[in-house]
């Protein structure tokens, strides 16, 4: 009896053993071996996410600087200047924001940064009670860069009412000081954390649901349909609601910027998917690169191109827009909601085709599959 | 020539019966605990707000609070089973618990769980208590033999499976793209040892595509011959716990590893049974055991009546897998008919959707965020799925008519891809679903497949 079991046992050890000694001539035949995710992961550490950081965080340091001045000397000059450096910031916000993994994520980082429109009624109220309470989730609607647009576009009609209220007394410049304040410690914590998180990150290469390639992957793609798509364009557009809700612009205050900064997130997206880094300098492993390696679609253009040549559509459309969203929406809204569909077919593209190609979980649902 | 009475009088010795019951009551124990464990009770049953129901089952709902009830019967009938006591009680509430669980929500659908619950069924009708079980104890008779059908009827159900999911591998699909293992096999990259080579050759692809189909056609056969039985065995054990690898499959592997002891001969279990009366040694010098009659065969009673029963549950399990073919269109694609089938890790679909309510009189619309009512895991299910779609757009429509909305339609927006296929547009976007009710007709609004797959 036994004799028969390893008998058995060797017959099984010779099959696997058969297909290894045949894996070693398909090498040699230099098939295709598996995707370098190590690269694709230090690539987007070291020349996209970090630099974004980077730049983020030194356009903050000039605002830091431009508010200081600012709320010494509360005049139509220096509260241009602030604008600008505010404007600065914005625009190197949306090459952050779609990187929510690491300690932007467990400290809700994009949530205190930008979430719009502005809760007017609760900032007040901290204005004027001094009770500012911002890391209380409640106050996540009334600070960071949408704070910002009310606090130096939405305090009054004209630029000197604006400057009024900063002089007749300290309650919104001490507001505005904190809110930059935490702006800057936020992500100082954020920056700081890459230094130690990035070797975790790049070593995290596993197709599992907690692994940086998938996690950042899929908050790509959230990104993509929430942060960029929805929060900018279709729900201002009214696309969730019926009707068009202007108020929900990005920067609702300032008003001619939403094109600016929306331009600038396609930007950040279009370089992300290429791989290009952060400079323009160079590209390097990417999710456009990942498509191209894995090729399992059997029909026409590929998957790789397509995406890229649809984003370039929606590009193009979202250059039609004029700068000023509300206006648009409040005389024309068909603009904006074909500007939605172009961007909108994307993420098919993305969360199905893209996603079946990479084999991820749209879903992070612990449970079994047959 | 085969006699059907003579067949029916035929008796084999009762141990299979013995070690089957034990090795499915401990399974069932245990995946009670992992589900639980896994705090499954809540993300799949509990935290979400709205549960799609099968058809004619739309009053089967998780019970609130009482779901733990629910689990908390599936667990102690199964310690009840694995030990033998109040048999065929603990039997029936064990299948009655588990199904309901099963048909409280169809998003976890899966063909094991279906397995499971056909299986408890049979096994109400089997007299698996007859050997080495706490009954015997009780009611101070043992048996040795039992009748032969009692035994083949579960190794017909196991074959069953088997063959018919080698059967639904016959496709284009999957013999002549190696799809999806194609796509599966290279996202298996940081498996050690095979992940960054083996995985990412496509001849290993459809070399494992082959094999699969194969051994799911063949094995019943090997298991059922003697000469190749161990072999056969040896060979189960290494598939399974190879896709255990592979695939996040649960406990699957395991249900089928222990199901296929029952191929073997009475003796391998009468063997297993003595060692496991080693291991519990009170209990062989209880004197009670010593006293308990041992009665040569065990009758059924109702033989008649439950074999008959029986026949029409193999003749409904041997024809449901083929209802598709009163479908149109394909298959894959639509996916009428192609649960309780067997179609075990066959395809890869991958879909979104998304639903406009539109007033129909002022035109105006807008679109749902599904996050809104479904969890993550829901909306990928619904996603691709056309009985999901419709289920989930009537109930769309009817949150908005609650909330005072009027003339209300439903539509959705939908893209699926399968198996590595480009998306494509899957239903129709301006067919009003909503006021659509589910039934066994074909579901026209579904737009087909630009593709052929060949094959069954």
């Amino acid at each position: 009896m036994i004799k028969k079991y390893t008998c058995y046992f060797v017959i099984i050890f010779l099959i696997i053993s058969c297909g290894g000694s045949e894996s070693e001539v398909a090498e040699e035949s230099n098939e295709t071996a598996a995707y370098d995710r190590a690269e694709m992961l230090k690539h987007w550490a070291d020349k996209i996410i970090i630099p974004s950081y980077n730049s983020f965080s030194s356009s903050l340091s000039a605002l830091d600087g431009k508010t200081k001045t600012f709320v010494e000397t509360p005049n139509q000059a220096n509260l241009s200047e602030l604008r600008t450096a505010w404007l600065n910031s914005y625009k190197a916000w949306q090459h952050v924001e779609m990187f929510d993994i690491g300690k932007a994520e467990e400290i809700f980082y994009k949530s205190k940064m930008n979430i719009y429109p502005v809760d007017k009624s609760w900032l007040e109220n901290s204005v004027s009670t001094g009770n500012y309470g911002l890391d209380n989730a409640n106050s996540y609607s009334s600070q960071g860069l949408p704070a910002l647009d009310y606090l130096l576009n939405g305090l009054a009609a004209s630029d000197n009412d604006i400057i009024t209220k900063y002089t007749a007394n300290n309650k919104y410049k001490n507001y505005l000081s904190a809110v930059v304040a935490k702006m800057i410690s936020n992500t100082k914590l954020v920056v700081d954390d890459w230094s130690t998180y990035k070797a975790s990150f790049v070593s995290s290469i596993a197709n599992t649901s907690t692994s940086s390639a998938n996690k950042l992957i899929n908050d790509f793609i959230y990104y993509y349909e929430k942060g960029f798509r929805a929060n900018k364009v279709g729900i201002p557009a009214g696309i969730f609601s019926g009707s068009p809700l202007p108020g929900n612009v990005e920067a609702f205050y300032k008003k001619d910027v939403s094109k600016t900064l929306l331009l600038e997130a396609m930007e950040g997206i279009i370089k992300f998917y290429n791989g290009t880094s952060f400079d323009g300098m160079s590209t390097g492993p990417s999710l456009k690169g990942y498509l191209s390696h894995l090729n399992t679609t059997k029909s026409g253009t590929s998957l790789s191109a397509t995406v890229i040549n649809k984003l370039e559509t929606a590009k193009s459309k979202i250059n039609q827009l004029p700068d000023n969203f509300v206006n648009q929406i409040n005389t024309d809204n068909s603009k904006m909601l074909t500007t939605y569909d172009a961007i909108q077919s994307v993420v098919v593209l993305l969360k199905v085709d893209m996603l079946q190609a990479f084999n991820i979980n749209v879903d992070y649902q612990d449970a079994d599959g047959d | 020539m085969f006699s059907l009475k003579k067949y029916l009088e035929k008796t084999s010795y009762s141990e299979p019966l013995a070690v089957f019951r034990i090795g499915f009551g401990i399974l069932m124990c245990y995946s009670i605990i992992r589900f639980w464990r896994k705090g499954w009770i809540e993300t799949l049953y509990l935290d979400p707000i709205f549960h799609f129901s099968y058809y004619g089952f739309e009053w089967v709902k998780p019970l609130g609070e009482f779901t733990y009830i629910l689990f908390i019967i599936c667990f102690v009938s199964s310690l009840f089973i694995t030990i033998g006591f109040k048999y065929r009680v603990s039997m029936i509430l064990f299948f009655l618990s588990f199904t309901y669980i099963e048909l409280m929500d169809k998003t976890t659908y899966l063909n094991h769980y279906y397995f499971i619950s056909i299986l408890s069924f049979l096994m109400c009708f089997l007299p698996l208590n007859s050997n080495f079980s706490l009954d015997n104890v009780i009611n101070q008779k043992t048996y040795s033999k039992v009748p032969a059908w009692t035994i083949d009827s579960i190794k017909f159900l196991l074959c069953i499976v088997y063959f018919y999911a080698g059967l639904a591998k016959l496709n284009s699909d999957w013999l002549v793209e190696a799809m999806p293992l194609k796509i599966w096999l290279p996202s298996k990259f940081d498996l050690p040892l095979i992940g960054e080579n083996l995985m990412q050759y496509e001849w290993v692809h459809y070399f494992m595509s082959w094999a699969g189909m194969f051994y799911d056609l063949l094995i019943p056969f090997l298991l059922l011959y003697k000469p190749t039985r161990i072999f056969a065995f040896l060979l189960v054990i290494f598939f399974h716990v190879f896709t255990k690898v592979l695939f996040p499959i649960g406990m699957f592997p395991f249900i089928m590893i222990v199901g296929a002891l029952i191929f073997f001969d009475h003796k391998v279990h009468a063997r297993l049974i003595a060692f496991l009366k080693n291991l519990f040694t009170g209990l062989k010098k209880s004197s009670d055991i010593k006293r308990i009659k041992n009665i040569e065969n065990l009758k059924i009673t109702n033989q008649k009546l439950v074999t008959q029963l029986l026949c029409v549950f193999f003749i409904f399990q041997l024809l449901i897998p083929f209802r598709y073919v009163i479908y149109p269109g394909e298959l894959f694609w639509n996916e009428q008919g192609y649960r309780f089938s067997w179609r075990v890790m066959l395809k890869e679909t991958v879909g979104y959707t998304t639903f406009k309510i539109v007033d129909k009189k002022s035109g105006k619309y807008f679109y749902i965020n599904n996050e809104d009512f479904l969890t993550p895991f829901q909306e990928k299910q619904m996603s691709f799925q056309p009985d999901f779609i419709l289920e989930y757009a009537n109930y769309l429509g009817d949150y908005y008519k609650n909330k005072g909305h009027q003339n209300i339609q439903v539509f959705a927006d939908s893209f699926v891809a399968l198996n590595g296929r480009r998306s494509q547009r899957f239903v129709d976007k301006d067919f009003n679903l909503y006021g659509v009710k589910e039934s066994f007709k074909n579901k026209e609004w579904i737009l087909p497949l630009n593709d052929e797959i060949k094959g069954i």
